[in-house]
C-alpha cells in the first residue's frame, strides 16, 4: 500500500504529557531558584525532630529537625546537575567517539570500538564505582563517573547509525553528484546521525538521574550535609521504624522527575519517528 | 560445525582481550589515584602513619618497583587467578569474594527468574490487546522510572516494619529474600515486558501471522508457536543489559536490606579505596558478563536460523 | 452450469483509521465456480487484498464489512463465529500471500509451515505427517522435498519459497484457493512456473481467485476478470472478450500501458494521473471522456456485450490507444562518438561462506551520445553490479570504463569528483535516495550549482518532469511512488549529465504510472540529448525505451543488438527462453497447464547486490 501520507499528522491532547512537561519545568525552577519555594535546607529545628507532614513542615522533618520540603527543593539541583550533566557530556564524548570509530579509518575505528567493548563488558555501575574509587566521592566526580559509564553505549549506537547513514542511498546519491566529502559529512551524515541521538539522550536523562541517586544513596555522591535525594533516602532508611514518611518525598521526587523526563523523551521520539517516512 | 567453532574461538579471544583490558584499566586507575597508595593502605590519608610504617608498606606491596614491573607482576598474578590481598581486610581477595559470592548469586538469580517470568506473562497476556495493554504499560512505566532502592525502602517500611510480614534485617532463610527479589525484579520486569510486548506485537503484524491465521490457527497457537520466538530475539539482545542492571541493583539492594554480599564488599572497598578488592570484583564481573553474553548470543543463533550462516 | 462456490454481492468494507474513515471496497459483486479462475486486477490500493481477505474473515482490525450476500458453498459468511471461521480457513479456503519471504515464518522450517494446516485441522497423524508434507512439496514442483522440508525460508530461492507457500495453502485440499500477487517480484521464467502450479490446481477442480496488478500475468490463467479501481469493480466479464475489447476507459488504459514484447509500441503520452474521485465516477479525474454527469453520479454496473458488466456512462467509448511508430525513439547515427566505453568488466564478490562468486564476467559495450542501451536479465545476473561500476561506486577487478574516451574507472576519487556530474543515477527505490530531512526543493537544489537563480532552475526542472511546483516544500515521504520517481529524475537531470543510468526505475510502480515515467524518460532523452543506460528485468519495458539491448545471464552478456532485431529473432538460447516466458495478452484460448519443469536451484540462495 503506497497511499501517500497526505493527511495531517495525528495530534491528540495528552494531559499526562502536559503534566510531565509542567513537572519538569517545576524541577528546573527549583534547581535554579530554590529560595522561591522553601526556606533554608540546613536550618535545624530541635523542637521538631522526625515529625510527620503537617503545618509548618508540609513534608515533615528529618532526624535533625530539618525541613524535608526545603531539602527536597534544594536537592533538585544536585540531581539535575548529575542527570543532565552526565548525559550531555556522555552524548558529546560518545558522538565524537562513535563518529571516529565509523569514519576514522580502519585502525582508529578498531581501537575505538575495542575500548568500548571493554567498558561495555561489565555493568555501568561498576565502571562508575571504579571511577569513584579513583576520583573520590562528590557531585562532580559522580557526574564524571556516570559519564564514563554511559559514553561507550552512546559511542556504539552512534557508530552503527553512522555506518548506516554512510552506506545509505542518499549519501551515495550525494557522492554521485560530486559533492566534497566534507560537505557530505556536514550536510548529510552528521545531522542524520545526531538527530536520533538527541532523542536517545533525552530518554537517558532519567537513567542518569537514577544512577546519580544510587551513587549518593551508597554514600558516594555529595558529602552528607548537602541536600540530595539519594542521600536523604539513605538516611531515611535508618529511621524506617520511627517514620516512614521520611522516605516518601525524596523518593517521589526522583520517580516523578524520571517519569516526566522519560515521558517527554518518548513523546519527542514518537514525533520524530512519525516525521520519518 | 566449523563456522560455529570459528565463532566460539573468536568469542574466547574477545573475552580474554576484555579481561586484559579491564584489568589494565583497573591498574591504571589505581596508579591515577591522587596521593600515595601507601597512605591508603595504611588506613587513609588522615591516618598518621609514621614514615617507617609507610616504608614497610611500600616494600611489602612492591611500590618501589618501576611501573612497568609492577604492571607485569600484577598481570602475572592475574593469569594465575591471584587477585592479590585486600588492603583493608588483610585477606586474599579471592577468599573475600568467594565468601560473599553465594549470597549475591542467590539474590540475583532469584530476581532474574522472577523478573523474566513476570515480563513474559504480562506481555503474552496483553500484546495486541489495547485496553489491557494500556494499564500494564502504565504500571511498567512506573516500575522503570522508580529507583529500586526506593522500591526497597517502601516495601521494607510497609511489609517489614508496619505489617511485620517479613523479617526486618538479617538474611536467614528464603523468607528474607522475598522482598529483595521483588525489589530487584520490578524494574527489569518493566523493561523486559515492554520489549517482549513490542516484539510480540510486531510479529503479530507481520504477513506470516496473517498466513498462519489463514490456515485456521488459533490465537494461542499463533502467539506461542510463532510470535513468541520472534519476541525472544530482542529480549535476548537486551538480556545482557538487563542482567547488568540486576547486578547494579544488587549493590544497592544489599545496602537497603542490610544483607551481606559482593555489593557490600565492593561499596566498602570503594569507600576505603581498597583497590585489590575493587579490581578483583570488576574483573570477575567482566568475566561473568563475557560468559553470559556469549551464552546469550549462542542462544540467539539457536532461535534465529538467519544469523547462523553469517560468521560474526 | 454448477452452483457458484463463492457469491459476493454488494460488498463494502470501510476502515476507521485515525485519519478518518477509509472506504477500501465499495459495492463489489463477484461469483466464482469450482474449477474456474477469477482474476481481480487493479492498481495498488484499489482494494484487491481487502476483498480477498474478507472471504477469510481477515479483513483486518477496525474493518466494517457489509454485503447483501457473502456466501461460500451455500454458507452465509456474515453469520460465522470465530470458531467457524477458523474451521473454514485453510480447510475450505487456502490463501497465498504476496511476498513469500515475509509470509512464511522466517524462524520456522519449511516443513513446519506446510504441515501447519494439516495439524490445525487434524488431517494428519504423527506418522504420516512427514510423508504428506513431502508429497505436497513434490506436488508443487519442489525438487528434493526431503531436504527442503528441513530448510528455512531464507535458504530457498524466491520461486521455491513461493511454491512452498502454495504447498501450505493447498495442504488441506481447500475448495477455494486465493492467490494474492503470487508472482510479483519473481523473474519471468519462475513466474511462468508458479502460474503453472496454480493452473494445475484449477484443472484439478479448485476454484482459483487470482489477484494481480498485472493484466498480462492473469491473461494466461483467468476465465473471468474483474477490474478494480478505487474499491469498485469498474468492469468484469469473460477474460478473452474483456481483454480483446475493453469497454471501460480504465481497462483500456491499463491494457495499453502493459509494455509488450511484440506489436507496435503505443504512444502513451495521453495517460493522466490523478487521485480517484470520492463523488461520482472515481475514474473521472483521469478519464478522457469525463463530463458533468460522470463527475456527479456513479454509474451503475450495467450489462454490456455478452456476460459482461461495466460501470461507465460511455462503455466502449474509449479511443483505442494510438499505436505510435517505432520512430518515436530517435535513431542514433551509427558513427556517433561513444560517451561510455566499457571493456572487459569483471567483478567478484565473497559470499558469506567464504567462496568467491563472479557477479560480472567480461562485460563490454559502448554507449553512444543520445543512445538508449538496455540491459536485461534475471535477478542476480549482474545488471546492478555493472551499473554500479559504471557509476564508479566501486572498482572492477578487471576491465575498464572510459568516459568520453578518458579513463573513468581506476582513478583516485579526487580526480573523478569534478566529472561525477556527467553520469547520474535513477534508482528503483527513490525514497531511500533522498535525505529524510530534505524537502523536494532541497533535494533538487543540492544537485545544482549555488547560483542566484537556483530557485528558478529547480522550478524549471520540476516542470520538465511534469511536477507541480506546489510540492516543493513537501518531503518525499509524502509523495506517491510516481511523484518520487519524477523528483529523482529531476535531480538526476539537474547537473546536465551526459549519461543517465536507470536501474529498474519503474519496477515498483503500477503499470499506468510506469507508462508515464517511461514516456517521460523517452521525451527527456529526445529533448536533453542524454544517453540512457537502462536496466530492467522486464523485456517489454526495455523495448519501449531502448534502441539497443544487451542480455545478461550469470554475469555474462549473452546477446547484444538492436532491440527490434533481438526481440524478433533472438539468437541466444537464453534470450529465446526469456522471450517465451514473457506473459502476453493475446487473443486465443487460455493456456492449459504445461508439464512442469523443475527449476534448477542452488542449495542456498546466493544473492548478488540488486
Ligand atoms: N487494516 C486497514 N486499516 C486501514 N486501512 C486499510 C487497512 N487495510 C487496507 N486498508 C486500505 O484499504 C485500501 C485498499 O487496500 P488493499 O490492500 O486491498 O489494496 P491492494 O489493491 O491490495 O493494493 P496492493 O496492490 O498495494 O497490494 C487502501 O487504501 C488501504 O490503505
Ligand atoms: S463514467 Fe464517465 S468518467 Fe467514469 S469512466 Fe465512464 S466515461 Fe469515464
Ligand atoms: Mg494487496
Amino acid at each position: 500500500m503506497t497511499a501517500p501520507a497526505l493527511a495531517r499528522p495525528y495530534r491528540k491532547v495528552r494531559p499526562g504529557l502536559w503534566a510531565a512537561w509542567a513537572f519538569l519545568a517545576l524541577v528546573c525552577c527549583a534547581a535554579l531558584f530554590p529560595a522561591l519555594f522553601a526556606g533554608a535546607p540546613d536550618q535545624v529545628d530541635a523542637t521538631a525532630v522526625l515529625r510527620g507532614p503537617g503545618a509548618g513542615h508540609p513534608f515533615g522533618t528529618d532526624q535533625l529537625g530539618r525541613d524535608i520540603l526545603a531539602r527536597v527543593v534544594y536537592g533538585a539541583r544536585a540531581s539535575l546537575f548529575v542527570g543532565l550533566g552526565s548525559t550531555l557530556l556522555a552524548g558529546a564524548v560518545g558522538s565524537a567517539w562513535g563518529l571516529l570509530a565509523a569514519l576514522g579509518g580502519r585502525a582508529v575505528g578498531e581501537a575505538a570500538m575495542r575500548l568500548a567493548d571493554i567498558l561495555l563488558a561489565f555493568p555501568g555501575i561498576l565502571t562508575a564505582l571504579l571511577v569513584v574509587a579513583v576520583l573520590g566521592p562528590g557531585t562532580r566526580n559522580a557526574t564524571l563517573a556516570i559519564t564514563i559509564a554511559l559514553a561507550p553505549g552512546f559511542a556504539r549506537i552512534v557508530r552503527v547509525q553512522a555506518l548506516v547513514v554512510r552506506d545509505s542511498a542518499y549519501v551515495r546519491a550525494a557522492i554521485n553528484l560530486g559533492l566534497r566529502p566534507w560537505r557530505i559529512l556536514r550536510r548529510h551524515i552528521v545531522p542524520n546521525v545526531l538527530a536520533p541521538l538527541l532523542i536517545l539522550a533525552t530518554l537517558n536523562v532519567g537513567t542518569a538521574i537514577i544512577a546519580g541517586a544510587s551513587l549518593s544513596f551508597l554514600g558516594l555522591g555529595p558529602r552528607p550535609p548537602a541536600p540530595e535525594w539519594g542521600s536523604m533516602l539513605a538516611q531515611a532508611r535508618n529511621y524506617l521504624d520511627v517514620s516512614w514518611t521520611l522516605a516518601l518525598f525524596p523518593g517521589a521526587a526522583i520517580t516523578l522527575t524520571v517519569m516526566s523526563a522519560t515521558a517527554a523523551g518518548r513523546a519527542l521520539q514518537a514525533r520524530y519517528e512519525r516525521r520519518e517516512p | 560445525m566449523p563456522p560455529l567453532a570459528r565463532w566460539l574461538a573468536r568469542r574466547l579471544a574477545l573475552t580474554l582481550f576484555v579481561l586484559w583490558g579491564t584489568a589494565t584499566l583497573a591498574f591504571a586507575g589505581m596508579r591515577l589515584v591522587p596521593g600515595d597508595p601507601a597512605h591508603v593502605i595504611a588506613g587513609g590519608v588522615q591516618a598518621n602513619a609514621t614514615p617507617e610504617v609507610l616504608e614497610t608498606i611500600r616494600a611489602q606491596y612492591g611500590l618501589h618497583d618501576p611501573l612497568p614491573v609492577q604492571y607485569a607482576i600484577f598481570i602475572g598474578r592475574l593469569v594465575r587467578a591471584d587477585l592479590g590481598e585486600s588492603y583493608q581486610l588483610n585477606q586474599p581477595v579471592s577468599t573475600v569474594v568467594l565468601e560473599q559470592l553465594g549470597a549475591t548469586v542467590s539474590l540475583a538469580a532469584g530476581a532474574a527468574v522472577l523478573g523474566f517470568t513476570l515480563a513474559l506473562v504480562l506481555a503474552l497476556l496483553t500484546a495486541g490487546r489495547p485496553r489491557a495493554g494500556a494499564l500494564t504499560r502504565a504500571l511498567e512505566f512506573c516500575a522503570i522510572s522508580t529507583p529500586n532502592f526506593w522500591i526497597g525502602i517502601l516495601l521494607l517500611g510497609a511489609f517489614s516494619f508496619s505489617l511485620n510480614w517479613f523479617p526486618v534485617l538479617g538474611e536467614d532463610g528464603p523468607r528474607a529474600l522475598v522482598l529483595p527479589w521483588i525489589t530487584l525484579a520490578l524494574p527489569i520486569a518493566g523493561v523486559l515486558a515492554q520489549i517482549t510486548r513490542e516484539g510480540l506485537e510486531r510479529a503479530l503484524g507481520q504477513p506470516f501471522t496473517l498466513t498462519a491465521r489463514s490456515r485456521g490457527a488459533t490465537e494461542n497457537r499463533i502467539r506461542l508457536r510463532h510470535a513468541l520466538r520472534h519476541a525472544a530475539l530482542p529480549v535476548l539482545t537486551l538480556s545482557g543489559w538487563a542482567l547488568g542492571e540486576l547486578l547494579a541493583g544488587v549493590v544497592v539492594v544489599e545496602t537497603v536490606f542490610a544483607r551481606q554480599g559482593l555489593g557490600q564488599v565492593v561499596v566498602s572497598a570503594v569507600n576505603g579505596r581498597d583497590f585489590p578488592v575493587v579490581t578483583g570484583v570488576v574483573v570477575l564481573a567482566a568475566l561473568t558478563f563475557s560468559v553470559i553474553n556469549t551464552g546469550l548470543d549462542l542462544l540467539y543463533r539457536v532461535v534465529d536460523p538467519r544469523v547462523r550462516q553469517a560468521a560474526l | 452450469m454448477t452452483e457458484p462456490l463463492v457469491v459476493v454481492d454488494g460488498l463494502s468494507v470501510d476502515f476507521t483509521t485515525r485519519h478518518g474513515p477509509v472506504r477500501a471496497v465499495r459495492d463489489v459483486s463477484l461469483t466464482l465456480r469450482a474449477g474456474e479462475c477469477l482474476a481481480v486486477v487493479g492498481e495498488s490500493g484499489s482494494g484487491k487484498s481487502v476483498t480477498a481477505r474478507t472471504l477469510l474473515g481477515l479483513a483486518g482490525q477496525g474493518a466494517d464489512v457489509r454485503a447483501r450476500t457473502l456466501s461460500f458453498a451455500g454458507h452465509d459468511l456474515r453469520r460465522l463465529g470465530a470458531r467457524q471461521w477458523r474451521r473454514l480457513r485453510g480447510r475450505q479456503v487456502g490463501y497465498v500471500l504476496q511476498d513469500a519471504l515475509t509470509s512464511l515464518d522466517p524462524l520456522r522450517r519449511i516443513g513446519y509451515e506446510v504441515a501447519e494446516p494439516l495439524e490445525v485441522h487434524g488431517l494428519a497423524t504423527r506418522d504420516d505427517l512427514d510423508d504428506q508434507v513431502v508429497g505436497l512439496l513434490a506436488e508443487v514442483g519442489i525438487p528434493d522435498p526431503e531436504v527442503r522440508l528441513l530448510q528455512y525460508p531464507h535458504e530457498l530461492s524466491g520461486g521455491l519459497r513461493q511454491r512452498a507457500l502454495i504447498a501450505s495453502a493447498i495442504a488441506a485440499r481447500p475448495r477455494l484457493l486465493i492467490a494474492d500477487e503470487p508472482t510479483t517480484a519473481l523473474d519471468v521464467t519462475v513466474q511462468a512456473q508458479v502460474l503453472d502450479v496454480l493452473a494445475a490446481r484449477r484443472d484439478a477442480g479448485t476454484a482459483l481467485l487470482l489477484i494481480s496488478h498485472d493484466l498480462a500475468v492473469v491473461a494466461r490463467l483467468a476465465d473471468h476478470v474483474a477490474i478494480l479501481y478505487a474499491g469498485t469493480v469498474v468492469e468484469q466479464g469473460p477474460a478473452a472478450e474483456l481483454l480483446a475489447a475493453p469497454a471501460h476507459p480504465y481497462t483500456a488504459d491499463l491494457l495499453a500501458a502493459v509494455p509488450s514484447v511484440e506489436g507496435p509500441v503505443p504512444d502513451l503520452s495521453g495517460l493522466r494521473s490523478a487521485p480517484a474521485a470520492q463523488e461520482g465516477c472515481p475514474y473521472a479525474p483521469r478519464c478522457p471522456l469525463a463530463d458533468d454527469r460522470c463527475r456527479e453520479r456513479l454509474p451503475e454496473a450495467l450489462p454490456y456485450d455478452t456476460g459482461r458488466l461495466v460501470r461507465c456512462w460511455y462503455p466502449g467509448g474509449a479511443p483505442a490507444s494510438v499505436p505510435g511508430e517505432r520512430s518515436a525513439v530517435p535513431v542514433v547515427p551509427a558513427r556517433a562518438e561513444p560517451v561510455l566505453t566499457v571493456r572487459g568488466l569483471t567483478k567478484r564478490f565473497r559470499s558469506p561462506d567464504g567462496s568467491h562468486r563472479t557477479a560480472v564476467d567480461d562485460v563490454s559495450f559502448d554507449l553512444a551520445a543520445g543512445e538508449a542501451l538496455g540491459i536485461v536479465g534475471e535477478s542476480g545476473s549482474g545488471k546492478s553490479t555493472t551499473a554500479r561500476i559504471v557509476l564508479a561506486e566501486f572498482e572492477p577487478d578487471a576491465g575498464s570504463v572510459l568516459l568520453h574516451g578518458e579513463p573513468w574507472s581506476g582513478l583516485r576519487e579526487r580526480d573523478r569528483r569534478a566529472r561525477r556530474s556527467r553520469i547520474q543515477l535513477v534508482d528503483q527505490d527513490p525514497l531511500s535516495s533522498f535525505d529524510p530531512r530534505y524537502t523536494v526543493e532541497e533535494v533538487v537544489a543540492e544537485a545544482l550549482p549555488r547560483t542566484r537563480d537556483r530557485g528558478e532552475r529547480v522550478a524549471e526542472l520540476l516542470g520538465q518532469v511534469g511536477l507541480d511546483p506546489a510540492i516543493l516544500r513537501r518531503r518525499p515521504g509524502q509523495l506517491s511512488g510516481g511523484q518520487r520517481q519524477r523528483v529523482a529524475i529531476a535531480r538526476a537531470l539537474a547537473p546536465g549529465p551526459d549519461v543517465l543510468v536507470c536501474d529498474e526505475p519503474v519496477s515498483a510502480l503500477d503499470v499506468t504510472v510506469q507508462a508515464q515515467i517511461l514516456t517521460l524518460l523517452t521525451r527527456l532523452r529526445r529533448d536533453a540529448g542524454v544517453s540512457l543506460l537502462f536496466i530492467s528485468h522486464d523485456l517489454g519495458v526495455i523495448r519501449q525505451v531502448c534502441d539497443r539491448v544487451a542480455v545478461m545471464k550469470d554475469g555474462k552478456v549473452v546477446e547484444t543488438g538492436q532491440v527490434e532485431t533481438v526481440f524478433r529473432a533472438p539468437q541466444a538460447t537464453y534470450t529465446r527462453a526469456l522471450l517465451a516466458a514473457v506473459p502476453r495478452i493475446g487473443p486465443g484460448p487460455r493456456v492449459p497447464a504445461r508439464p512442469r519443469v523443475p527449476e534448477p536451484v542452488p542449495v542456498t540462495d546466493l544473492k548478488g547486490p540488486t
